[in-house]
């Protein structure tokens, strides 16, 4: 892929559209601007990466996308579905179905194996027992891990976590990755790894990827449009060439 | 989140705190053991009662007493049924017609009195029934010594242990066994009791010597004082005279029937032959009350037994006979104010069992909430990754669940252990005072099956809260990066 893919946004209904979208917290006296007034459009199997400083309100934009926070103020909609008119309920399905998430810390559950964990979302998609373990089973092995079906997440090192972690987005084979840091907690080369399988999921799976990073580096190896925030608000949108998405500088950065 | 895979996520996150939700567990189980503990007590003691009451031989028995007699068994029909002026009396007619009553085995009279027995030449005063024939077919006189009646007619007796030991000068001691029946029976057995009597004659006397006419006299004067003395005012068909009379009874039989059962005939320890005893026509309380209500001559009962073929049709044939117009008195009525008692009794039995309950499922909500607390971070994962509220409220409310049938499962179990314990207790105590061996604690199946349910609702609703709150939780707080 190269920067042909870019102009997808202008190809039918955007992937994720945002008209004017804030989220703002009271805090005491003070009025927090999370996000504020941002207006974007992501088009389908886009590679996005939200770039920013900490504070910049690109982790409280993703989630607003991935529907774990409301916006107090304009529209998020994704797949042209709008998500400030789902309810509980319908947003939780969506975040069952329509999206992935990865984040910093992996967010595995310590008590379950990695098997149990990649099938917990088919839990609560409600799949039959026995197509399950085999479904887990395919997705772990995506990422490398069939080894590791019967192992806990405290047995294994940080890129291995990460890997589960991107199985268990991946299960219900939803159109709209969103991860946030992936690589924060991970040294260069385990992070490449990571990067490397996400960026397969984008080719392969014409998976639409929004990357919540704070490296320049990481955006321009991989991201076809980095966007820039600031104190939430949008300061910069430009189009990318990512590095060949062959093997080509997985150790840099 | 399918029901399995609900209860098997439950479960293995109880096992994840395995103490802490074990005590909870505990807790529980503590709860219903003393719930059921306390309500197997009061079963137990209502069954006891109602052994006690079937071996009455009321089961199968209704008394029937004409309401122009003295009060009725229960005030209820005092209050509602027929004036006593307008039901009728309780005569030989009666008596057929109750006896043709469906299902009814037979209609006798009750026949008592208090009276005067000497045996080898001492007076022992005492109650003298008459027993019906058919009483030899049935547990009336089980365990009895000696032998029934040779016939319906035969001037001989069968004595209650009580009487038979008083004759022979035993008296009973607390804490010392009475003696068998056996032992009592055999110096008595083919000896004579000579009994005596006052016979009410059917040819009224004119002569105003006797007991019953003085009565009689006495009884009407204060009305009579303006008409002239004379036979003018004399009802001829009501008066009698009354005779003393002696009869010699041999002793055939000693039984072991408590005193206080009905059938025996309410206190009375000294039982005839019945056709025998309405032969002497005895003087009964009733007969004063025929010569002031001027009768006409026919015999009437102060009481009748009605025995019923299948005990279930008790209260049909008791409503018959009080549609009638008279009392009546079964084991329906004397239950009525036990199941009362008993409802009461188990009443406060549960409350107090439950209060065990109810403090542990405050254990529960302890539990849970501690247990939002420290998953925080999960809950905020699992919806992350597409869990609804409802999933997440499901999941909690399934932990509680869970221990409240586990807790619930374990405590009837030790509810019917210490059950059974104490009852072992109760009884070398009992058998220590010489008193029969019984079954205080009682466990139904519904009580099992009722005290597990109970367990799993009182845990769920503890659940209801944490559950709530867990559902609540908003990921984007619980996900923050420590």
């Amino acid at each position: 892929m190269t920067a042909a893919s870019s102009p997808s946004v202008q190809n039918g209904t955007p992937a994720v559209f945002t008209e004017n979208l804030s989220r703002h917290y009271q805090m005491g006296q003070a009025l927090i601007r999370a996000v504020d007034g941002i207006s974007i459009q992501v088009g389908a199997g886009e590679f996005v990466a939200l770039l920013g400083t900490s504070g910049s309100g690109k982790s409280s934009l993703l989630n607003l996308i991935a529907g774990l926070d409301r916006p107090t103020g304009g529209s998020v909609a994704v797949q042209g579905k709008d998500l400030s008119k789902l309810s509980r309920d319908e947003l939780a399905k969506y975040r069952l179905q329509t999206v992935g998430m990865v984040f910093q810390s992996f967010n595995l559950i310590p008590s379950m194996t990695l098997r149990e964990n990649v099938e917990l979302p088919m839990r609560f998609a409600e799949v039959e027992r026995s197509q399950r373990a085999e479904l887990a089973r395919q997705a772990l092995d995506r990422v490398g891990l069939t080894a590791r079906l019967a192992h806990r997440p405290s047995e294994l090192s940080g890129g291995e976590q990460q890997r589960a972690s991107l199985a268990r987005a991946l299960i219900n084979r939803p159109k709209l990755l969103l991860a946030d840091e992936p690589t924060g907690n991970l040294d260069s080369n385990t992070g490449a790894e990571i990067m490397k399988i996400i960026r397969e999921f984008n080719e392969s799976l014409k998976m639409t990827i929004v990357l919540v990073t704070h490296e320049r580096s990481l955006a321009d190896q991989y991201a076809q449009r980095m966007i820039f925030l600031a104190d939430g608000k949008l300061v910069g949108d430009q189009t990318n060439v990512p590095a060949n998405s062959g093997r080509v500088g997985g150790d840099r950065a | 989140m399918k029901t399995y895979d609900l209860s098997e996520l439950a479960v293995r996150n109880l096992r994840e705190s395995f103490l802490r939700n074990s005590l909870t567990t505990v807790g529980i189980a503590v709860g219903v053991a003393s719930l059921v503990a306390m309500l197997a007590l009061g079963i137990g003691l209502q069954q006891l009662a109602s052994r006690r009451l079937q071996r009455s031989g009321l089961f199968d028995t209704v008394l029937v007493t004409s309401r122009r007699d003295l009060r009725g068994f229960n005030r209820d029909e005092e209050n509602n049924g027929l004036s006593p002026a307008e039901s009728p009396v309780l005569d030989e007619a009666a008596r057929l017609k109750i006896e043709q009553l469906a299902d009814v085995a037979e209609a006798f009279p009750d026949i008592r009195f208090i009276t005067d027995l000497q045996f080898e030449g001492k007076p022992h005063l005492t109650m003298v029934a008459g027993m019906p024939f058919s009483a030899r077919n049935s547990d009336a006189v089980e365990g009895m010594q000696g032998s029934f009646f040779s016939s319906e007619t035969a001037p001989e007796m069968i004595l209650q242990k009580t009487f038979a030991a008083q004759l022979l000068g035993r008296k009973s001691r607390p804490g010392v066994e009475d003696p068998p029946v056996a032992e009592l029976a055999k110096p008595l057995l083919g000896k004579e009791l000579v009994m005596r009597y006052a016979e009410r004659t059917t040819q009224p006397t004119t002569s105003a010597g006797n007991v019953a006419g003085a009565s009689h006299g006495k009884e009407t004067l204060p009305g009579k004082q303006t008409p002239p003395p004379g036979k003018s005012d004399e009802v001829q068909e009501a008066s009698y005279s009354v005779v003393s009379h002696l009869l010699s009874l041999k002793i055939v039989g000693v039984a072991d029937l408590d005193p206080d059962t009905m059938r025996g005939g309410g206190q009375a320890r000294v039982f005839l032959p019945l056709k025998l005893a309405e032969s002497l026509h005895v003087v009964q309380p009733t007969d004063m009350r025929d010569t002031t209500r001027a009768l006409d001559g026919t015999t009437t009962y102060s009481r009748l037994s009605v025995r019923i073929k299948s005990p279930k049709n008790v209260q049909v044939i008791e409503d018959a006979i009080k549609k009638m117009g008279f009392n009546t008195f079964s084991i329906v009525d004397a239950t009525r104010g036990m199941r009362q008692f008993f409802a009461v009794l188990d009443l406060f039995l549960g409350i107090f069992g439950s209060l065990a309950l109810a403090v542990a499922s405050i254990g529960i909500v302890n539990t849970l909430v501690m247990a939002i607390l420290e998953r925080r971070r999960e809950i905020g994962i699992m919806k992350a990754i597409g869990a609804s509220d409802t999933d997440v409220k499901k999941l909690f409310f399934a932990e509680a669940g869970v221990m409240g049938l586990f807790g619930g499962v374990a405590g009837v179990a030790l509810g019917w252990a210490i059950g059974r314990v104490i009852n072992i207790g109760a009884n070398i105590y009992l058998r220590r005072q010489h008193f029969p061996p019984e079954r205080i604690w009682s466990t139904p199946w519904w009580l099992v099956v009722g005290a597990i349910v109970f367990a799993g609702i009182v845990s769920l609703i503890s659940g209801l809260y944490p559950a709530a709150r867990a559902a609540r939780l908003d990921p984007v707080q619980a996900l923050r990066y420590e």
